[in-house]
């Protein structure tokens, strides 16, 4: 069945929208229509993908409004018969096309202070952890880096706060260093001063967006939040946490 | 590299309120949230001023519960004070509503949700929205919000309370004023509000973070680990037990006060 497709074309400097049509086949994913139109009407359309299997992480962008992977977005679950909007990611900067540069992230990524493990529990220099500890971080190690969660948060999209806010894949990977038994560092004075977790309302977008169903604002943020709260808000907690036990056991 | 400050990005062109591409319905959801909440708000303050028909054989209106000065015979220390403003109108529900309201107002998932149906911050994913500035949670006023277990820690005890309210509520007193174990529809409706509720407040986030995900090696206390599981399992329907608890104390609200004022008859189960 021919299907239109409405793809962004253009540059940092200018651009439009311009319609294609692409025969929409059986099983057929969005990447695979905007890869015949490369084929077969739009040689210099410029597109990012790598894996084809939602484990790469480089085909994100904007289908019909939604932040969301070009390969897991198969044809048959968009509108019969309605033209498919496809749109850079918005958050980023344009490189070309559906093509934006997401080096940001990775300067970002760069400002967490590394995993800090405690001295190894066994002889051979190995840690002893149990699977139900692991298993809480573990969710978190999911991620592919599609930046979709930075994309449709309203902190960076919207109200573009990239010098005071990491986002949520930021958050995620915060929390899977934070919450991980083995780690010694303590990053949540960073969280609120730095990493403007503040800026999060929780509105749980994020979570809707994530390709690999990591929950987001339940499992890593709001978690994070109740941290910041101990730490910085909660008088009491910090009273406790004074006297009897210090939130992170620091490296004897 | 840690320490330095984030960098910055050039900033795009400006978005206009719900600006989107998306062609779903994206309206629907805030609409009905701002219906639902909007809805409830008007009840429970109406209800709350009402200062009457909140009791009715040995059933409690949860509003009015625990009602601490009142003309009802569950009050804990008599009638109207004296020293009550005459300009204020008294009802026993101001003494205490504050208590549900803040734990509500400061609920993770009630926040998101308001967020995003009053005040369009935003509309919905991926929808411009009307504002420019935006400081969020990261500073006054909405930095008040992280003060949300202190409410947390009043909510149990409101439990706690309804809970014996709930068992009252299966208390029956004759003419005679002999009283008689019984069971009537009331005392199954005040029953699954404190149901309701329970499902709702222990699965609260904070709680969940204070029982257990405070810790890193959760595995060293099981105590905190099974409460953590218990918490967590709730907590992942946070949203639909905060809903229907929230009919739930409406409609439990409705039963006491319609067969107070004779419109319904409390059918005698027992
Ligand atoms: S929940 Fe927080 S981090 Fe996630 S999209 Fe909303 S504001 Fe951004
Ligand atoms: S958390 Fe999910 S949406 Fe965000 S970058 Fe990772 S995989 Fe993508
Ligand atoms: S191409 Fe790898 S995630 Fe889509
Ligand atoms: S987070 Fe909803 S009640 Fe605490």
């Amino acid at each position: 069945m021919p299907t239109t497709f409405r793809i962004w074309r253009g540059d940092a400097t200018k651009g439009e929208f311009k319609d294609y049509t692409a025969e929409a086949g059986e099983g057929m994913v969005v990447l695979d229509a905007v890869h015949q139109i490369q084929a077969t009407q739009a040689p210099d359309l410029a597109c990012r993908w790598n894996c084809k299997a939602g484990k790469c992480g480089s085909c994100s962008a904007e289908i019909n409004g939604m932040p969301k992977l070009m390969c897991m977005t198969r044809l048959d679950d968009l509108p019969e018969g309605e033209t498919v909007i496809v749109e850079p990611m918005q958050a980023f900067p344009l490189v070309k096309d559906l093509v934006t540069d997401v080096s940001w992230n990775y300067e970002v990524k760069k400002r967490i202070k590394k995993f800090q493990p405690r001295k190894p529990d066994n002889a051979d220099g190995t840690w002893t952890m149990q699977q139900d500890d692991a298993d809480r971080v573990q969710e978190f190690r999911k991620c592919i880096e599609c930046f979709l969660c930075q994309d449709v948060c309203h902190v960076l999209r919207d109200h573009h706060k990239h010098a005071d806010f990491i986002g949520p894949r930021f958050l995620v990977h915060t929390a899977q260093l934070e919450m991980n038994p083995l780690d010694t560092a303590d990053r949540v004075p960073e969280l609120k001063k730095d990493f403007g977790i503040g800026y999060c309302n929780i509105t749980k977008c994020c979570t809707k967006v994530c390709p690999e169903h990591i929950h987001i604002t339940d499992n890593a943020i709001i978690p994070l939040k109740e941290r910041v709260v101990d730490e910085f808000y909660d008088p009491v907690m910090k009273l406790i946490q004074l006297v009897f036990k210090p939130r992170k056991k620091a490296e004897e | 590299m840690a320490g330095t400050p984030l960098p910055v990005l050039p900033p795009p062109a400006p978005r206009s309120f719900g600006q989107t591409s998306r062609r779903d319905k994206w309206w629907l959801q805030p609409l009905l949230v701002f219906a639902g909440l909007g809805s409830f708000l008007v009840y429970a303050n109406w209800a709350a001023l009402q200062g009457v028909h909140y009791t009715h054989g040995p059933y409690l209106s949860p509003f009015y519960s625990p009602e601490i000065f009142g003309s009802s015979p569950h009050a804990w220390f008599g009638p109207q004070p004296g020293w009550w403003p005459a300009w204020l109108p008294f009802s026993p529900a101001l003494f205490i509503l504050w208590a549900p309201a803040g734990f509500r107002l400061t609920c993770y998932y009630y926040r998101g949700a308001y967020y995003k149906a009053f005040w369009a911050d935003p509309p919905n994913c991926a929808v411009g929205e009307p504002r420019k500035g935006y400081i969020g949670e990261s500073n006054w006023p909405l930095r008040i919000m992280n003060i949300h277990r202190y409410f947390l820690y009043v909510a149990l005890l409101f439990i706690l309370m309804l809970a014996y309210d709930a068992v009252q509520a299966f208390w029956f007193k004759d003419e005679n004023g002999k009283g008689g174990f019984g069971v009537g529809v009331g005392s199954l409706v005040l029953t699954l509000n404190v149901i309701l509720l329970s499902g709702y407040t222990l699965g609260c986030h904070s709680l969940r973070h204070l029982v257990g995900g405070i810790k890193d090696c959760m595995s060293e206390s099981p105590t905190c680990q099974k409460m953590y599981k218990g918490c967590s399992a709730l907590n992942k329907r946070h949203m639909m037990w905060a809903w229907i608890s929230l009919v739930g104390v409406m409609f439990a609200d409705v039963y006491v006060r319609l067969c107070s004022m004779g419109i319904w008859k409390d059918i005698r189960i027992l």
